[in-house]
């Protein structure tokens, strides 16, 4: 119970005392309201009521049917003003009691609005809430030390009533700026007051208001909080604020980035006893809504393709869906007249592409590729391995080794790099602290973002990762938080450069020489950089720590993935694979999916009838329901592997389950499978 | 120093708490009868005790003779979901009636006197998911209002523009989870708001920043973590002997922290936070319905 300790001393007739007292209170309130009796007598006891027990929230209602029995639009003003001067006085009563309740505090707001503009004394509503709050603050501080100490400065209804209250007075934003000046003078640890000034500042940056152009509000805003944080050791609410505020110094206006395959300038094969299509993946860094055949148009002398089905790489196909990553499937026909030349260029156009964060595409943007046509071997009939068979990369090959394009020219690069620098140096200066040091390394991230210089790329990746060491020696209880962000800059490294990442390619020969990445053996616990690898057809991420195929679905070509030896607790966490239609090979042997994890981390990042969500009357079963809901997607599966894992999918009963929804199967374990 | 869960003396807590009507405390809380009753019942099962209350009737007011409203709506439903008996329900009634305090702006109001807040979003969208009625709302417009209060800090508040809090997070993620929605949330941003809820004294979560920790924390912050995959990032070890030292090892029950006293509520977060940190001998609580995994599973899945 809050604010009451235990083994507080009570005399038993006292309270047996209070009791009766209120069971009666309550009864007669009872009868009054059910035959809508509204004499005065009735309406004091109820105010008698709800002084002693403010979540008596039938008599909050009692009142709200009061008040509308005594007065209507022809009422007498000062009538008027009497009883809403009585009303807001009962809610005072009740709040002493206790300021956090729901139904005084909408009480209040209700009789205002309800009847505000009749009130005359609406003007004193604002200077009351703030004496009230600063009050709050003064006596919270004087009793720093004292555990009963109510803390109401924080109090979010209060606050919450506060925004009721600008509304109706029409109250200005600087003005509420202002008053959070005030506050943060006396405390910088009240966040309620950081969250409403970011709250404030967006509203007055995305007005265009005076003297809050983005530019200079951040540069303000960033030299206001430096007060905060640099001064005040123990508090975290001016560090939320400052992440906020560096968030928006690299988002804010940033034209939508995006990446793509077949990557601009590049040459990719196609082997004409393979299906007649292949797909075309965008990957924006911001979701976005809309890519369709006309906002994305090709131009090639392939096989029509004038009206493509662009599908979101999401479980809602909607085209209205935002989603970062977009697929189409451009068809050839291998008989077709196109094929007598053996190359084909492609033109592709992207235009009237809006991001969930606003931004706009308003020039379009053209990439090209080429398209060879080869006569290539059948696709291996064998068993897949993921030790032999496998070729160095060739240097001399062409590689889809890209990064994010910017779509729009930035204007406002530079202010940001300075706006980045400045903070970074002054990170550097500070003792040993937490968020010191966690700042800084996402800087340092978004640094590496910025940079285009190839020759300086890569620069900042091994103080980034030390410096997430450092955090988890500083700050053991996140480590696995540090482990992820750590697991993410190592990723960018390995994919920053050519040279980094050719030590990771391989060319598998028995499937036609696909390309092989190998990112085996890293204490890798996340997937990151996908953006990067939308090339891979062939990927080994075996021996890491990853719980979770979050973040694969982009990788549209993925047609063998070794996920052995992770840290995998459940086929729900592989929902991310449905989205991979070309996988034909898997294996998630030897990890920890069926044992003693009875809480599911995923469950509702999948599409089930847990979350109202995938196809509807279609029948899941309930046991191995996520496993079900994940192998029956894959329709090109051949060769699976689930040896190592626990209990419940050990013998029988399970290999059978698998091959009912995978009809296909043709390799379980390593041994072919009969039919 | 509290080492061990002391289930029976729970369980015994919760046994009396029924008999003891007239008490003071009682009293004052009449009015939410019908929530002590979710709190109690569940806990038991969780427990694995249900066997030991009989079946409980009540309206969807807090308690009899009081006005209706969401909150209490909910608690019954989950109360007879509990017991299996949701087919006593006039179905067409409870749904419309939820269905009703919807807004042309999506969001829900909690009664016919329109507070509006989202916690009256996650009661209306949970509700209907158990009584498979939620084509009876406009579930995009309902998305949408509960997306409009995501805060800048990766959290939600009760309306649009007001602070992030752990509770209302739990509401809003809750619905977006049952919605199939989560991809609205920025589970980075979020999972590490919510992670720096640890309190690094007492291993306890609190529910915004500066604020002490709570046990009934342990829920909001824990069930938010979960349903969007970042558990991972606290210490559970320490939040489970947080918990336990909330118990009164003597009388039964937890409390919101080990020096005040116990009551129902918190009794019934500590064991569900339990729960979701794989306390042995605990039955699995599903972090969006708060509900036993096997009371949800035996509703949603069809065979």
């Amino acid at each position: 119970m809050h604010g009451r300790e235990r083994n507080e001393a009570s005399k038993p007739e006292e309270t047996a005392a209070k009791a009766l007292e209120l069971r009666s209170l309550q009864s007669q309130f009872m009868s009054n309201h059910h035959q809508k009796i509204y004499t005065q007598e009735a309406i004091q006891l109820s105010a008698k009521l709800l002084g002693i027990n403010p979540e008596a929230y039938t008599a909050w209602n009692y009142r709200k049917l009061a008040l509308e029995s005594r007065i209507d639009e022809d009422s007498d003003p000062s009538l008027v003003d009497s009883i809403i001067d009585e009303e807001l006085r009962v809610v005072q009563n009740a709040l002493k009691r206790n300021p956090k309740s729901y139904g005084a505090w909408y009480h209040r707001k209700w009789v205002l609005s309800k009847k505000g503009h009749y009130y005359s004394s609406l003007e004193k509503e604002l200077q009351l809430l703030n004496d009230y709050q600063k009050q709050c603050l003064v006596n919270d501080y004087q009793k720093q030390d004292d555990p009963k100490k109510q803390d109401n400065a924080r109090n979010f209804h209060a606050w919450n009533y506060r925004r009721f209250v600008v509304e109706l007075t029409e109250t200005s934003e600087e003005d509420e700026l202002q008053y959070t000046n005030m506050i943060n003078d006396i405390c910088f640890s009240i966040y309620s007051a950081w969250h409403y000034r970011s709250v404030l500042v967006s509203s007055l940056v995305a007005k265009n208001a005076d003297g809050f152009m983005p530019k200079e509000t951040i540069r303000r805003e960033l030299d206001y909080v430096h007060n905060a944080i640099f001064t005040d050791e123990l508090g975290q609410s001016g560090w939320f604020y400052y992440l906020w505020l560096l968030d928006q110094t690299l988002k804010m206006e940033t034209p939508l980035r995006f990446s793509s395959w077949p990557s601009d300038g590049s040459i990719i094969t196609t082997f004409c006893s393979e299906s007649g299509s292949f797909p075309l993946i965008l990957y924006f860094d911001q979701a976005v809504s809309g890519v369709s055949s006309s906002t994305v148009t090709i131009d090639s002398e392939l096989k029509a393709n004038e009206d493509l089905v662009w599908e979101p790489v999401s479980d809602n196909k909607n085209s209205q869906v935002d989603s970062c990553v977009w697929v189409a499937h451009l068809k050839f026909d291998s008989r077709g007249p196109c094929f007598s030349r053996k190359e084909n260029k492609v033109k592709v156009s992207l235009g009237g592409i809006v991001s969930s964060m606003g931004c706009n595409l308003s020039t379009p943007y053209e990439f090209v590729f080429t398209v060879l046509h080869t006569v290539g071997e059948s696709s291996q009939q064998g068993i897949v391995s993921w030790t032999d068979g496998f070729n160095n990369w060739d240097d001399a090959q062409s590689k889809d080794l890209n990064s994010f394009i910017a779509l729009n020219a930035d204007a406002g690069f530079e202010w940001r790099k300075e706006a980045i620098k400045i903070e970074i140096d002054h990170l550097r200066n500070l003792p040993d602290s937490k968020f010191g040091k966690l700042i800084l390394a996402r800087l340092l991230m978004a640094e590496e973002t910025m940079i285009s210089d190839d020759a300086v790329k890569g620069f900042h990746y091994t103080e980034i990762l030390q410096l997430y060491n450092d955090l988890i020696a500083l700050d053991s209880w996140h480590a696995q938080y540090y482990k992820d962000e750590h697991s993410v800059a190592l990723l960018h490294k390995v994919t920053s450069s050519t040279e980094s990442m050719f030590r990771h390619l391989f060319r598998y020969r028995n499937m036609n020489n696909i390309v092989c990445l190998r990112l085996n053996n890293l204490t890798l616990s996340r997937i990151a950089a996908v953006e990067k690898l939308l090339f891979v057809q062939m990927l080994d991420l075996s021996n890491n720590e990853l719980h979770s195929a979050e973040g694969l679905e982009a990788m549209q070509l993925l047609c063998c993935l070794n996920l052995s030896h992770n840290r995998i607790m459940s086929f729900s966490a592989l929902d991310s694979l449905r989205h991979l239609k070309q996988l034909r090979v898997l294996d998630v042997s030897h990890n920890l999916i069926g044992g003693e994890h009875p809480v599911d981390t995923t469950r509702y990042l999948c599409s089930s009838p847990l979350s109202n969500s995938g196809e509807v009357g279609r029948e899941v079963p309930c046991k191995y329901w996520d496993a079900y809901l994940v192998l029956r997607d894959l329709m090109k599966l051949k060769q699976l592997d689930i040896r190592g894992n626990d209990l419940i999918f050990s013998g029988e009963e399970f290999s059978s389950f698998v091959r009912q929804v995978v009809p296909k199967l043709v390799w379980l374990d390593g041994h072919k499978l009969t039919n | 120093m509290a080492d061990k869960l002391v289930a029976d003396k729970h369980v015994r807590y919760i046994l009396m708490a029924e008999k003891k009507k007239e008490s003071f405390e009682s009293v004052v809380m009449d009015h939410l009868r019908m929530n002590g009753a979710y709190w109690g019942l569940t806990t038991l099962d969780l427990l694995d005790k249900l066997g030991s209350v009989s079946a409980v009737s009540g309206g969807f007011a807090g308690n009899t003779g009081h006005d209706p409203h969401v909150i209490y709506t909910l608690s019954a439903v989950q109360i007879l979901a509990l017991f299996d008996k949701l087919s006593i329900l006039d179905v067409q009634k409870v749904s419309s009636y939820i269905a009703g305090l919807q807004n042309k702006d999506g969001s829900f109001s909690g009664d016919m006197w329109g507070e509006v807040d989202t916690r009256f979003s996650y009661i209306a969208i949970c509700c209907l998911s158990i009584l498979k009625c939620l084509d009876k709302i406009n579930v995009k417009k309902a998305v949408d209002y509960i997306v409009s209060c995501k805060n800048l800090d990766g959290g939600f508040g009760c309306t649009p523009g007001a602070e992030s809090h752990a509770r209302q997070i739990f509401c809003c993620v809750g619905a977006l989870a049952i919605t199939g929605n989560l991809h609205h949330v920025d589970k980075d941003l979020l999972g590490w708001w919510l992670c720096e809820r640890q309190d690094y004294e007492s291993g306890g979560l609190n529910g915004r920043p500066e604020k002490l920790p709570d046990v009934c924390y342990s829920w909001w912050v824990l069930s938010s973590l979960i349903m969007i995959d970042r558990v991972h990032w606290i210490e559970k070890g320490k939040l489970v002997k947080f918990i336990l030292d909330c118990q009164d090892m003597d009388n039964g029950g937890i409390s919101d922290n080990p020096k005040d006293a116990v009551d129902i509520f918190h009794t019934y977060f500590g064991v569900a936070g339990l729960s979701l940190l794989e306390y042995p001998g605990v039955k699995t609580i599903d972090p969006a319905y708060a509900l036993p995994v096997h009371v949800i599973n035996r509703i949603l899945f069809t065979k």
